[in-house]
């Protein structure tokens, strides 16, 4: 009888190295990775809005969104919030544990086609991850883009995450506007809901593209707001959540309709969105 | 049809002991904890086989395991840096070959779903390949439909040979069985006797009044073409799964149903990755972290296992996720029949709270 033993195989992660952790707010970490094996460092690449399987082994896998930019090559970035078992054991790891990743999985934000027009982002809370990979990498082409405005809320300014770039961005010419809930002892910035916020800003569609990303609900008026302002579909893209397991469109977990987040999203185009069961 | 042999109710279980000296060979068997219907499992001498009811379980599970380990891994600290821990990897799996023996037409055509999943979509699932690649299926005529079964309606029948590799076909004194496929010639070399004139005769007799021996009512095609219309008709789908518990017993008995889950299990400092079945009728299948469940209740879920099974996988792969077994309303604790809902889809009148 012959043996098949499977070596590589796509549930298989591959290893890295915490090399830093930051403190993001009271309940998110960021983990820069670097790769084990010098095979996979020379030959990894991704597309921004790609997501990777993050393992703590014994424990199980969880999905997060690479959030460096592909431009930056000496880590690769992770933000995680707690909020279950995964993410409490990822939260107890410490510089110089390893950790397994599958990645990159997933579609990407179209980045070419973006190329030459102005932009909006518009996050909340955790959901500045997916944008900042995004961000992050226009910023590094600064000057394939017209105006960049950012518009991220949270809960708080604690909530906040990426606090120590802002300065950064603002540097890069980034129309950074920033909002809180509500009203915070030496809070200076705006108050009030994002969507709120979106409106009282109201940047101008003409040629340009919107990108969003936050919790559902955010989400969902985020978009009503957006087609509000004259935005149309295609010029609006979001990311959805769905719980994951295998990431690769096959333990049946992720679909929406017929449309499995896991592999053809997360990033959809709002005329994406309009063209699926309303089950989100 | 030529290539036939035949096996006598004699030589029967000598076949499936020489078969399985050289695989893992599944037959349906009366169990003490099923005795009134088989169950799947592997061929030991002395087991009482039984090749008539429809067999409670599926034969999904000879290649996709209600569990599996898919990584090993071992766990080192670091003896410089007491906090770091290193991981080894050990490579598990090791597959046998399959023969899956006496299983019905509808569990075969099963398998093609799990093909078009598994092998033909973005990624190819290597734990599933190795077993296919490794699997026989001989699937038997299916003598006696009861009123649970419709494969007619879901563009089978009972004597239909896709998806096997071989077909069975009783008759008084045996079986006279049909290499369908190369694989299923090169099997036929184990069975020496060829059926007599006669056997021969019998079994075109069997096989033609089988075909046609289901009545299944018209194509369930027609009806799914609704499930859009209906997919936001709250009232609908209330209405229609009221009576489900979403104990799941349908999803795993099914043999088009593939979904999974991952888990890690440890002990000490050796762990594994376990795939096991999951279904879409429970709560926590797509309950997401941020407590946000978009199928929060049993009609949300319900549906999600009709569209899945009569719209999504059909436009996608072409063919119904549905074999028409009716082990789902046979063995449902309370009766429930997703071919009355795929029916009721098109109806025209409305149905309200
Ligand atoms: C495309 C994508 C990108 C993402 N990016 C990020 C990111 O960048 N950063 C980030 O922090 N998060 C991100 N997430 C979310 C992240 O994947 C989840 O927060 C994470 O999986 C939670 O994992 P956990 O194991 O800690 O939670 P789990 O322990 O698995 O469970 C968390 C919660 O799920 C529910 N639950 C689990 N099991 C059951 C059950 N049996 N019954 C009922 N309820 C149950 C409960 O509400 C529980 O509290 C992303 C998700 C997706 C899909
Ligand atoms: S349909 Fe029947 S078998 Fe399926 S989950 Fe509901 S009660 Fe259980
Ligand atoms: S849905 Fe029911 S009838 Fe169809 S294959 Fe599954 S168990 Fe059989
Ligand atoms: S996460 Fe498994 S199918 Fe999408």
């Amino acid at each position: 009888m012959t043996r098949t033993q499977l070596k590589e195989h796509p549930y298989r992660p591959h290893l890295a190295v915490i090399k830093e952790i930051i403190q993001e707010t009271p309940t998110i970490r960021t983990f820069r990775l670097t790769w084990k094996d010098p095979a996979v460092s020379a030959h990894f690449s991704f597309q921004p809005g790609q997501v990777g399987q993050l393992s703590a082994f014994g424990v199980g896998e969880s999905t997060f969104v690479i959030n460096s930019p592909p431009t930056r090559r000496e880590y690769l970035q992770f933000s995680v919030m707690r909020t279950g078992e995964v993410t409490r054991a990822l939260h107890q790891l410490n510089v110089g544990d390893t950790v397994g990743v599958r990645a990159p999985l997933g579609n990407s934000f179209p980045y070419t086609s973006m190329k030459g027009r102005d932009i909006l982002f518009i996050g909340g809370g955790i959901g500045m991850a997916p944008l900042r990979t995004l961000l992050l990498t226009m910023i590094d082409n600064r000057a394939d883009f017209g105006d960049i405005t950012v518009i991220y809320g949270a809960r708080s300014p604690e909530d906040l995450c990426y606090r120590y770039e802002f300065d950064a961005w603002r540097a890069a010419r980034v129309n950074l506007v920033l909002t809180v809930d509500r009203e915070f002892p030496g809070w200076t910035e705006r108050v009030g809901f994002v969507p709120t916020i979106l409106a009282e800003e109201a940047p101008n569609p003409y040629n340009r593209v919107a990108i969003t990303c936050g919790p559902p609900i955010m989400i969902k008026f985020v978009l009503a707001g957006l087609r509000e302002l004259g935005y149309e579909d295609d010029q609006i893209y979001t990311t959805l959540e769905r719980r994951m397991k295998c990431g690769i469109g096959l333990c049946g977990r992720c679909n929406i309709g017929g449309t499995y987040v896991c592999v053809d999203g997360p990033v959809f185009s709002g005329t994406a969105l309009r063209a699926m069961p309303p089950e989100l | 049809m030529n290539n036939a042999s035949f096996v006598s109710h004699a030589e029967l279980a000598d076949l499936l002991r020489r078969l399985s000296e050289q695989a893992e060979v599944w037959v349906p068997t009366r169990q003490a904890m099923t005795p009134h219907r088989p169950m799947f499992r592997p061929f030991q001498a002395g087991m009482d086989l039984d090749f008539q009811p429809m067999p409670v379980t599926s034969a999904k599970g000879v290649l996709f395991p209600q569990g599996e380990e898919l990584l090993k891994f071992r766990k080192e600290k670091s003896l410089s840096e007491a906090t770091v821990t290193t991981l080894l990897w050990e490579d598990p799996a090791v597959f046998r070959p399959t023969i899956v023996f006496g299983c019905r037409p509808c569990d075969a055509r099963g398998f093609l779903v799990f093909d078009r999943a598994f092998l033909q979509g973005s990624f190819v699932d290597p734990f599933y390949k190795a077993r296919r690649d490794k699997n026989l299926v001989v699937s038997m005529v299916c003598p006696e439909p009861d009123a649970a079964c419709f494969c007619g309606a879901v563009g089978s029948h009972p004597a239909d040979t896709e998806g096997s590799d071989v077909q069975m076909i009783p008759v008084k004194e045996g079986y006279v069985l049909h290499g369908l496929t190369e694989k299923g010639q090169e099997f036929l070399k184990n069975v020496e006797n060829t059926p007599s004139q006669a056997q021969q005769e019998e079994a075109r007799q069997v096989w033609t009044s089988a075909q046609g021996s289901v009545d299944s009512g018209a194509s369930l095609t027609d009806d799914a073409q609704h499930f859009f219309k209906r997919f936001a008709d709250t009232a609908f789908w209330r209405f229609h799964t009221e009576r489900c518990l979403s104990c799941g017993v349908c999803t795993y008995l099914c043999p088009t149903c593939y979904c999974f889950t991952l888990t890690d299990e440890t002990n000490g400092v050796h762990g594994e990755r376990l795939r096991s079945w999951d279904a879409c009728m429970f709560h926590h299948f797509t309950q997401e972290a941020s407590g946000h469940n978009p199928r929060p209740t049993k009609a949300e879920r319900f549906r999600n296992r009709v569209g899945h099974k009569f719209s999504y996988f059909p436009e996608k792969h072409g063919r119904f996720a549905c074999c028409g077994c009716g082990r789902c309303l046979r063995h449902c604790p309370v009766g429930m029949d997703i071919r009355a809902i795929v029916r009721a889809l098109g109806e025209s009148e409305e149905v309200h709270d």
